[in-house]
């Protein structure tokens, strides 16, 4: 159907016999589908009571205008500035820590998931049973590595390892491994696999295959994404700090209670910053690469 | 020492339903050391047949016997222990962009190496010295370290043909190495193969779009047409050529010249 619609569409005007082109064929097929996002949005904006108008009532204005005049200025005292670099050096030391661990756990389960390391695979096209069902129960255990979410892991290490930071070290290490394995997988499977399929044909170990075959080509996309990963660890281990697991977020939550709004501010400064150097280093990592 | 018997063989990406073999009732036999020139109209099955040499395709039916074994009735490990033994050039260059000229042609040798020397030659090349020489055989010396994606296509080309030395391969498979040089490179490059070939006692198998190359180098030649072979000889007269070309570019013409046409219609809604 489609394909006899766009046919005509090229020389529609000698074709056809009038003067105008015919109808672009993919008109219908979008206003189709903005029509059927807009029925399939609606229900779920109802479902979560969206209702941003309420933001704007007096009552909510007024309310909102307290805690953010509050803001300025920042919090200053050179006591409060130690304490609270204290406390950033230890959110970056948890994120980091737990990113490294979720590394070293992702990284080979990448590895094992990687279907175009499959040996078995080559030549017919289809796996063998074994390494099928290897492959795919890694990829449940990465499901559920991440299905929990992290603050939940944290709640959970709190009872066993006490209040502070390693609850959230391995807490960001599990949620973490499972990202990190899901979308290392997803950009190996996405790059080029030319290079990789050569080399194994010819005989290669896998591993060797992916250094030298995949490994060139993803290494940038696969930095990028970690330290963006990095990235979220930070914010992940303020909120994990609300439940006791130390760092900014503990500060803040201590901050927030007392409704210190110019406290909280410089905590929020201060994410920003981390956030900014983040995103510098991924910039210096890939121009590094490139 | 290899051994194909009325082997059909289906391009692994086609569905079952299409009834095409990309090969069909092929036997062939090569000895070692033997020099064979490929060729036949685009579309014809040269590729598919190295790959079906080097067991990156398995026949459907029919028996493929290499170095005495039949690769597809022993284990994963102990085929994929048999592929050392070979050497596939693609007609791409399978050469990573960000890569350096001299890793990848190193890499020629990984099926050799232990995974901690692989590792080293990513820190630190373990041995230059060999892939300048590999190099210089295609008068690239002067590329080692650069990267591949500085590199020409014909430059390209010839980089991966030099992993080709640093193989130890007893079996050569070479997809259209030619594709992208001049007519004095092709005919260096193309001695360079056959004297590594010679020196070392591999067979070289070379699918060629140039025929007059093919007749002028090699002993043996075979005319593959629609996954069959139309002549396996060491005299091809001009007629057997016109024969194995005759009405290709008719047949081949059309469906270049429709299948833009067709990808756009196929594209065309889903392309903002």
């Amino acid at each position: 159907m489609i394909p006899a619609a766009s046919n005509a569409a090229p020389g529609s005007a000698s074709e056809t016999g009038t003067d105008k082109p015919a109808h672009d064929p993919a008109w219908r097929g979008r206003i189709t589908a903005t029509v059927l996002a807009l029925i399939i949005l609606w229900p779920t904006l109802v479902m979560t009571e969206f209702k941003p108008w309420l933001l704007l009532d007096r009552q909510s204005l007024d309310s909102t205008w307290r805690f953010l005049s509050a803001f300025f200025p920042p919090a200053h005292s050179s006591e409060f500035l130690l304490l609270v670099l204290d406390a950033t050096w230890q959110t970056i030391a948890m994120a980091t820590a737990g990113l490294v661990l979720a590394m070293l756990g992702a990284i080979p389960l990448t590895l094992i998931v990687n279907e175009h390391l499959s040996v078995s695979r080559m030549g017919s096209g289809r796996m063998s049973m074994p390494a099928w069902l290897v492959r795919q129960s890694v990829r449940w255990l990465l499901v559920l590595l991440r299905s929990v979410p992290e603050l939940v892991w944290a709640l959970i290490f709190v009872r066993i390892v006490g209040l502070g930071p390693t609850a959230a070290v391995l807490a960001i290490a599990l949620t973490y491994c499972g990202m990190l394995g899901k979308v290392y997988a997803e950009i190996l499977e996405s790059s080029d696999t030319h290079a990789t399929d050569t080399l194994l044909r010819n005989g290669s170990g896998r591993l060797a295959a992916f250094f030298y075959g995949t490994l060139p080509s993803a290494a940038t996309e696969l930095m990028s994404y970690t330290i963006y990963r990095w990235e979220c660890a930070i914010r992940g281990s303020v909120v994990m700090g609300y439940v006791g697991a130390g760092g900014l977020g503990q500060r803040m939550d201590e901050s927030t209670k007392m409704l210190a709004g110019s406290e909280v501010s410089t905590m929020l400064i201060v994410f920003v910053l981390l956030v900014a150097a983040a995103d510098l280093v991924s910039k210096l990592f890939r121009k590094g690469l490139e | 020492m290899l051994k194909l018997r009325a082997v059909h063989v289906r391009h692994p990406s086609s569905s079952r339903q299409a009834s095409g073999w990309a090969l069909s009732d092929l036997s062939l036999d090569i000895a070692a050391g033997e020099q064979i020139a490929l060729i036949g109209p685009s579309g014809a099955g040269k590729t598919t047949l190295l790959h079906t040499l080097a067991c990156a395709y398995r026949p459907e039916q029919g028996d493929y016997t290499l170095f005495d074994q039949q690769p597809w009735a022993i284990s994963d490990h102990a085929r994929h222990a048999l592929r050392r033994s070979l050497f596939l050039a693609p007609q791409t260059p399978p050469l990573p962009p960000r890569q350096r000229v001299v890793t990848a042609v190193l890499a020629g040798s990984l099926p050799a190496w232990s995974l901690g020397r692989a590792i080293r030659n990513l820190v630190k090349p373990v041995d230059p010295v060999a892939a300048w020489e590999a190099l210089g055989r295609f008068q690239l010396q002067h590329k080692l370290y650069s990267r591949v994606d500085r590199l020409s296509g014909g430059e390209r080309q010839r980089c991966g043909l030099a992993r080709l030395i640093l193989s130890d391969a007893r079996l050569l498979l070479v997809d259209e190495p030619l594709s992208a040089l001049d007519p004095t490179l092709a005919s260096q490059t193309l001695r360079s193969l056959q004297d590594e070939a010679a020196s070392r006692k591999a067979s070289l198998i070379c699918s060629l779009h140039q025929v007059e190359l093919a007749r002028a180098h090699f002993p043996r030649i075979i005319g593959l047409r629609d996954g069959k072979i139309m002549f396996d000889t060491d005299k091809v007269s001009d007629e057997m050529i016109a024969a194995l070309y005759r009405n290709a570019a008719v047949d081949e013409h059309a469906p270049a010249i429709e299948l833009p046409d067709e990808n756009c219609a196929v594209d065309d809604p889903r392309c903002f």
